[in-house]
C-alpha cells in the first residue's frame, strides 16, 4: 500500500474528513509516512502580517489551524510530519507533491474559503489535473 | 560575498525579469495617478518610480520587493506643492533621504516594532480612504461618460485577471480606453489636461529653493511626516515580502536603501516615494524574488514612457480613476469589521482614532502619532491595574494580589487594603505579581508597617526570585525601629 502519503490540509471540517481517510490508509502500511501541508495563500499575506503583532504569532496561528488535524492523527498512530507552505494554494501543492515525488495525495473537496472557491474554482480540482500522483477527493 | 551577490541577483533570472516586466506595467498607471494626487506633472511621479525602484535594487535590505512612487507619499505632499511648489517637494524629498539614511544608521526599524497592529490596521485603512477620496473630484458630477469609463475600468480590473493572467488587467483596461477614447471623440478629461509629459530621461539639478533656515523649516515637517510613513510603509511591506518568500529581511539596511533612493531621486526630479504593498505582492506572485526584478521593472517603466510617452497624455482621467478605485480597495483591510467585533475594545478605539485622524487631517503621520500615543496609554492604564482579592482561611486574612506592581499601579495596591484590623493574621500572596521597582517595594512596606502598627501579624507569600531579591534588598518592614515616616 502507499508509503508517502500527503495530506493537504486547512483546518475545516472537509479537510478533517479527508484526514480520516488518511488513517484508514496509513494503518494499511507500518513503514506508512504522511506530510500534513498547509499553505498560507499569498492572496491573504497582507491580512495575515497585519493582523499578527510578530512573525512568531503568525507561525503560530498558522500552526494552530491545523491542531485538529494534529489530534486526529496522533489518536491514529499515524507517523506524520507538517511543513507550512507559501503560495497559491493549488499550484503550491502540486509543485510540492510532484517534486518530493508522493504516492497519493489526499485532499478535502472544499476548504475554508467558499467565495474564492466560487470564482475561482476550488483548489481541489486544480490539484487533480496536474498532480503527477492518485489523488483522492474526500467529500 | 560573491555568493550572496550571486543569490540576491542571478538565481532566478527568468522569473525576475517576467515579473518586473509586469509589475513595469501596473506601475505607469499608479505613477501617474500618484502624480496628479500631489498635484505635480506625471513626469515627477515617473522618474521617482524609475529611479527609486533602480536604485532599491542596489542598496535596498529586501530583494523582490518594489519600491516606487506612492500614494501615502502623495497624500502627504499636497500642502506643501499646493503652497510652495513643485521645487520645495523635491527639496522635501532629499531631506527625507537624509532623515530616513539616519534612521537606517541609528537602527530606528527596530522602534517600528513597537507600533501596535491596531494602528498598522488604521494607518492601511486611512489610507485607502484618502486614495479614494482624491479621486472623487476627478469623477463626480464631471459627464455621464466618465461615470461609464469608471464603470467599465472597474468591470476589466475585477472580472479580467480570472481570464487572462499575463498582462495586469489594470494595462489592459488603460490600452483599451485610451484607444476607445482617441477613436470615439467622446469628451473626457486626459492626462494631458493636467501635465505634460516628456520623452527624456532624468537629468540631475539642485531644487530652485533659496538656501534659508526659512526654507528648512518649510520643508522639514513634510521630510519628517514622508520619512516616518516611508518606513512604516516599506517595513509592513517587507514583512509581507518575508512572509510571502518564507525569507528574512534587513530593515536597517531597507530603511537606509529608502533614504538613500529618496536623497537621489531628489535631485533628479522625483518626488519621494517608498515600498508599495501591491505592487510586491503582484511582483512575487508573478515569481519575481531577487533585485533584478526590482531592476527590471524600473528600467522597463523608463524605457516604455520614452517610447510610448506621447501616448500617455491621452490616457482618460476615468480609466485611471477607476485604476485608483481598485487601489483603494485593494489597500483597505475588509476584515477589519470582523476586527472590531472581536479584539479588545481599547484596539477597536487605537483603530478607529487613528483612521478619523488621518481623514480630519489628511495626514498619515499624524493618525499613527494619535495612534500610538493612545495605544501607550490604554496600556499603561491596564497594567496599571492591580487586583487584590481578599478571603478568610483558618482565621487568617488571605490577600492574593494580581498584576504587575510598579510606579503606576502602587495606589490601587494601596487602596485595596483594609487596615481597620487588630492583632490579626494577616498572608499576602504575591505568587501572580511582579514587583518591577522601588515603588513597588515601598508599597509593600508600608502595608505591612500599617498592619504592625495594630499588632498584625504579615507573612508574605509567593515572590518570585527577581521580585524577591528587589523586595530584600530595599524593603525595611523587617527592621524593628522602621516606621512609615520614612518614605
Amino acid at each position: 500500500m502507499y508509503q508517502k502519503i500527503l495530506l493537504a490540509a486547512d483546518g475545516s471540517e472537509h479537510s478533517l474528513r479527508a484526514t480520516k481517510e488518511v488513517i484508514n490508509i496509513a494503518s494499511l502500511n507500518l513503514n506508512a509516512k504522511v506530510t500534513v501541508v498547509l499553505v498560507a495563500d499569498f492572496s491573504n499575506a497582507k491580512n495575515d502580517v497585519l493582523h499578527s503583532g510578530s512573525t512568531v504569532e503568525l507561525d503560530m496561528k498558522r500552526r494552530k489551524k491545523l491542531i485538529p488535524v494534529e489530534e486526529l492523527l496522533k489518536q491514529g498512530n499515524v507517523n506524520y510530519q507538517v511543513e507550512i507552505l507559501h503560495g497559491e494554494p493549488g499550484p503550491t501543492i502540486n509543485e510540492y507533491v510532484n517534486r518530493e515525488k508522493h504516492e497519493l495525495l489526499v485532499i478535502g473537496s472544499r476548504g475554508l474559503n467558499t467565495l474564492q472557491e466560487m470564482l475561482l474554482g476550488s483548489v481541489s480540482h486544480k490539484v487533480v489535473k496536474h498532480a503527477d500522483c492518485p489523488v483522492l477527493i474526500v467529500k | 560575498m560573491l555568493e550572496t551577490i550571486k543569490v540576491n541577483w542571478f538565481s532566478n533570472i527568468r522569473g525576475d525579469v517576467l515579473a518586473g516586466i509586469v509589475v513595469a506595467l501596473a506601475l505607469i498607471p499608479e505613477a501617474i495617478a500618484f502624480s496628479i494626487i500631489a498635484g505635480v506633472n506625471p513626469m515627477v511621479g515617473l522618474y521617482a518610480s524609475f529611479l527609486i525602484a533602480v536604485i532599491i535594487a542596489f542598496v535596498g535590505g529586501r530583494p523582490g520587493m518594489i519600491s516606487a512612487a506612492t500614494g501615502a507619499m502623495a497624500l502627504l505632499m499636497v500642502p506643501l506643492v499646493t503652497e510652495h511648489g513643485v521645487e520645495y517637494l523635491l527639496a522635501a524629498t532629499i531631506l527625507t533621504g537624509v532623515i530616513q539614511i539616519l534612521f537606517g544608521v541609528f537602527k530606528v526599524a527596530k522602534v517600528m516594532k513597537f507600533i501596535p497592529r491596531a494602528v498598522m490596521i488604521g494607518f492601511v485603512n486611512a489610507l485607502a480612504i484618502l486614495i479614494f477620496m482624491a479621486q472623487v473630484p476627478h469623477f463626480l458630477g464631471i459627464s455621464n461618460m466618465t461615470y461609464v469609463f469608471v464603470a467599465i475600468t472597474l468591470v476589466i480590473v475585477y472580472v479580467l485577471p480570472r481570464f487572462l493572467k499575463a498582462i495586469p488587467a489594470p494595462l489592459i483596461a488603460i490600452v483599451l480606453l485610451t484607444a476607445v477614447a482617441i477613436f470615439s471623440g467622446f469628451k473626457l478629461n486626459t492626462v494631458g489636461d493636467l501635465g505634460t509629459i516628456t520623452q527624456t530621461l532624468p537629468s540631475f539639478f539642485i531644487p530652485n529653493v533659496p538656501f534659508s533656515l526659512e526654507t528648512l523649516m518649510i520643508v522639514l515637517p513634510f521630510s519628517f511626516a514622508l520619512a516616518i510613513v516611508g518606513l512604516l510603509e516599506s517595513l509592513l511591506t517587507a514583512t509581507i515580502v518575508d512572509d510571502m518568500t518564507g525569507t528574512d529581511s534587513d530593515k536597517n539596511k531597507e530603511s537606509r536603501g529608502q533614504g538613500i533612493a529618496n536623497f537621489v531621486t531628489g535631485f533628479f526630479g522625483g518626488m519621494a516615494g517608498c515600498a508599495m504593498i501591491g505592487q510586491s505582492v503582484i511582483n512575487v506572485k508573478s515569481g519575481g524574488r531577487g533585485r533584478l526584478s526590482t531592476l527590471v521593472a524600473g528600467l522597463f517603466l523608463m524605457f516604455l514612457i520614452i517610447v510610448l510617452g506621447g501616448l500617455v497624455i491621452q490616457i482618460p482621467m476615468p480609466a485611471l480613476v477607476g485604476i485608483m478605485i481598485m487601489v483603494a480597495i485593494g489597500t483597505f483591510d475588509w476584515s477589519s469589521f470582523t476586527y472590531l467585533k472581536k479584539a479588545p475594545i481599547t484596539d477597536s478605539i487605537v483603530m478607529v482614532t487613528t483612521v478619523l485622524v488621518v481623514v480630519i487631517t489628511h495626514d498619515l503621520s499624524k493618525g499613527v502619532f494619535a495612534g500610538v500615543i493612545l495605544s501607550a496609554i490604554f496600556f499603561v492604564a491596564k497594567i496599571s491595574k492591580v487586583t487584590v482579592e481578599k478571603k478568610l482561611l483558618n482565621e487568617t486574612i488571605h490577600y492574593t494580589i494580581e498584576g504587575q506592581l510598579f510606579f503606576a499601579s502602587v495606589e490601587s495596591f494601596l487602596e485595596a487594603f483594609d487596615f481597620n484590623v487588630k492583632s490579626e493574621q494577616i498572608v499576602i500572596d504575591f505568587s501572580n505579581t511582579h514587583v518591577w521597582d522601588d515603588s513597588g517595594v515601598g508599597a509593600i512596606d508600608k502595608v505591612v508597617l500599617k498592619y504592625y502598627e495594630n499588632h498584625n501579624q504579615v507573612t508574605l507569600e509567593g515572590l518570585n526570585s527577581t521580585s524577591k531579591k528587589l523586595v530584600d534588598k530595599l524593603a525595611i518592614y523587617n527592621n524593628k525601629d522602621a516606621k512609615m515616616s520614612s518614605h
